[in-house]
């Protein structure tokens, strides 16, 4: 199994070189385009900046998604099959009715941790929001961080 | 200005995070007296076993800020004590029954080797093609390949590794420790608390990390100065007896190293003169102190121990035991049982989408089920509602680690830190040094990030795995800078995107353990289920064998019986 163990292979896609973490480090939004052929290597976008303690500092829908929400469900919004699934959000027809995702993501489903409680309604709305009208989606009827509010525990 | 918590995860004691529980809730009380903020607070019942953790944590966030919230949210991992209390004795006939084991990390493992040793009939399935499950090494030379398709080949030196998964055992967790002994896996030890490793808030002292012992000490010297101030001021008399009084300012001139006036100058013996402390503004204010908290705490006081070679060498030593009887590649689709047994289908995981999965199946008198509840609440099973109902209402927390190589061990050389963690704000929360190889020269590897829930460990995972590890660099290096120099290249587990497990561990809240853990644990016709996730202790091994342990004394006292 351990090929060559004392020398990192240059031309492994996950060696990281310095310059390369310094790119990174310097970074404020990639240039990877979001093609449909684009791989996860380069759809994934690195952050501009992290959040600090325990909530999402992230404000517009597209940057929590890539906060939040494309661990699981992937850049793409196709999900992933493992042991186990993450379902697609991508043409995903149990969006239509807006109040579904607010109350998966703000209340947790199944495996899937409450999101929500680490993002403020306006947060909620905005990556729900996000979601209904990409990958494929077209839910034009934008929820509310009343509708949030309304579902909190 | 934000200073977030410096706290590791998985922390807390039951009876410590009770106590944490009855203490927010009694400064929220004040809070509330006080205020006259006109928020929309609903304060819960006094009775923390009714407050819907939610609750609690949206009021904490509320009222102290998202550092308190986060420290909530960190430590809310309710772990209990280890109750074991020998090896199991599982006497009488099993009159030829047969059980059929879903998953070999450490729980599926203990339940093969022990029921088998009780005369079982046992085959195990198992869908990685390793025995351990999370228990679990990383080394040169392998790869592992997340959700999302990104393979990660790791390019460490021989003798050189990451434990992605559970990296280190307290002294009590005992049953851990007796299969260790009795499977021959070498232990040594894990240094968790190194007075010469660092405390680090981006905010505070210009951004400079400090180093712990200076913290300890001086926060320490300056408690004791305050106190010994009021005790000689009598203010202490109705809580401190005229004799114990002499005897707490004798103490607490040699617990602080106060001087003869009971002033604290700073330096503790080591150094021969005193340094000049830091002033216990600058400690208050630089929140440094909550990082002191990741040694007192239970579960990470000396000793601790890790495998030599790596935490896997205890699934690799359970599997010498019982290799023959587990099924690699297996991948669970359906569990079915009647009065006369259990039928599991599998389908081969490996297949791809060019060579379809034959399914095929299982058979046997019992089941013990290890699937990780965030797959089984997937898995069409034949259970009751009520199991069903706990099986789905567990969420599964977010961690990530990230382990990094170094042309050589700066850490030592450079800073004589030798094993131990610093701790920080910045998202990387923890930068590991190894607890073992010291003082050689050559490269090294350092756990350069340990990321439990909160908004970075989602960030984190929604990473490509080089921006992680990219990231764990650029950030890591503002603690140590001899990064930019050093390293070499890394490699990165993001627990949600590990296919056998789509989480770290099952997060229990006290609301859902009231209401669904017995649900879980209970046998279910002819099944039942084992594993962190069925532990008072979880997230950590010793839950998942002790759950094992339980399971498996339940079910063979049902089939002597019968």
């Amino acid at each position: 199994m351990r090929s060559n163990p004392g020398k990192p292979a240059r031309s492994d896609l996950t060696t990281i070189s310095l310059s390369a973490a310094v790119a990174v480090g310097l970074a404020l939004i990639s240039l990877a385009p979001r093609g449909a052929h684009a791989d996860e290597e380069t759809r994934s976008r690195p952050l501009a900046s992290l959040s600090t303690g325990f909530r999402f500092t992230e404000s517009t829908g597209e940057e929590l998604f890539a906060s939040a929400c494309q661990g699981c469900h992937m850049p793409d919004g196709k999900g992933a099959v493992g042991a186990g699934t993450y379902p697609p959000l991508a043409k995903n027809g149990n969006l239509e009715a807006g109040g579904y995702p607010v109350y998966v993501v703000v209340r947790g489903q199944r495996a899937m941790p409450p999101v929500g409680i680490m993002m403020n309604d306006d947060q909620v709305a905005a990556v729900v929001n996000y979601v209904r009208t990409h990958f494929g989606n077209q839910y034009k009827d934008a929820v509310t961080a009343d509708d949030v509010k309304r579902v909190r525990p | 200005m934000h200073l977030g918590a410096i706290f590791d995860p998985k922390t807390s004691a039951r009876a410590f995070a009770r106590a944490k529980f009855r203490s927010y809730l009694f400064s929220l009380e004040d809070a509330r007296r006080s205020a006259s903020r006109g928020s929309k607070l609903t304060m819960p019942n006094e009775n923390e076993t009714v407050v819907s953790r939610r609750d609690l944590l949206s009021l904490v966030g509320t009222v102290a800020g998202s550092t308190a919230m986060y420290q909530a949210m960190t430590s809310l991992g309710f772990a209990s004590e280890s109750n074991y209390t020998g090896p199991i004795k599982l006497s009488g006939d099993v009159k030829g029954a047969s059980v059929l084991v879903l998953g070999a990390g450490l729980a599926g493992l203990t339940a093969a080797l022990e029921l088998r040793a009780a005369g079982y009939k046992v085959q195990v399935l198992e869908f990685n093609s390793r025995p351990g499950g999370r228990n679990w090494t990383l080394r040169g030379g392998d790869s592992f390949t997340e959700l999302g398709g990104t393979t990660q080949t790791c390019n460490f030196e021989e003798g050189l590794y990451l434990n992605p998964g559970p990296w280190r055992i307290p002294y009590h967790h005992r049953a851990l420790l007796d299969y260790c002994k009795g499977l021959g896996v070498v232990l040594e030890s894990f240094i968790q608390l190194n007075h010469n490793a660092l405390l680090h808030a981006s905010a505070a002292f210009g951004g400079k990390p400090q180093r712990i012992r200076d913290i300890k000490t001086d926060f320490q010297g300056h408690v004791s100065e305050l106190l010994a101030k009021v005790t000689q001021q009598g203010k202490l008399d109705e809580a401190v007896s005229v004799e114990d009084k002499e005897i707490l300012l004798q103490a607490l001139r040699s617990w602080g190293a106060l001087d003869s006036n009971y002033a604290y100058r700073g330096g503790l013996g080591a150094a021969p003169v005193a340094g000049e402390p830091i002033s216990l503004s600058d400690i208050l204010k630089s929140r440094l102190w909550s990082g002191l908290r990741n040694f007192a705490l239970h579960q990470f006081q000396t000793t601790m121990f890790q495998p030599v070679g790596g935490m896997d060498m205890i699934g690799k030593a359970f599997a010498r035991e019982v290799g023959d009887l587990i099924r690699y590649d297996a991948k669970v689709t359906r569990i079915q049982q009647s009065d006369g047994g259990v039928t599991v289908s599998y389908v081969n995981a490996k297949a791809g989408s060019s060579s379809p999965a034959t399914p095929q199946t299982a058979k046997a008198d019992w089941c013990v089920c290890t699937i990780p509840l965030s797959i089984l609440s997937q898995i069409q099973l034949d259970v009751g509602p009520r199991m069903k109902a706990a099986i789905d209402a567990v969420p599964y927390a977010s961690s990530v680690k990230i382990g990094l190589q170094f042309k050589r061990r700066f850490w030592e050389e450079d800073e004589a830190i030798y094993g131990g963690i610093s701790y920080t704000d910045l998202p990387i929360r923890q930068i590991s040094y190894p607890s073992n190889g010291f003082n050689r020269s050559g490269r090294g590897v350092l756990l350069g990030a340990y990321i439990f829930e909160g908004a970075n460990a989602y960030e984190f995972t929604s990473m490509a795995p080089a921006d992680r590890v990219a990231r764990a660099v650029e950030l890591g290096g503002r603690i140590h800078p001899q990064y930019r120099a050093e390293f070499e290249n890394g490699i990165s587990v993001a627990w949600h995107r590990v296919p056998f497990t789509l989480g770290c561990a099952g997060y229990w809240s006290e609301k859902t353990r009231a209401e669904h853990y017995d649900n879980l644990c209970q046998i279910d016709g002819r099944i039942v289920l084992a594993g962190e996730h069925a532990s008072y202790i979880p997230a950590w091994q010793e839950g998942a064998i002790l759950s094992s342990l339980d399971a498996i004394t339940r079910l063979h006292e049902r089939v002597v019986r019968m």
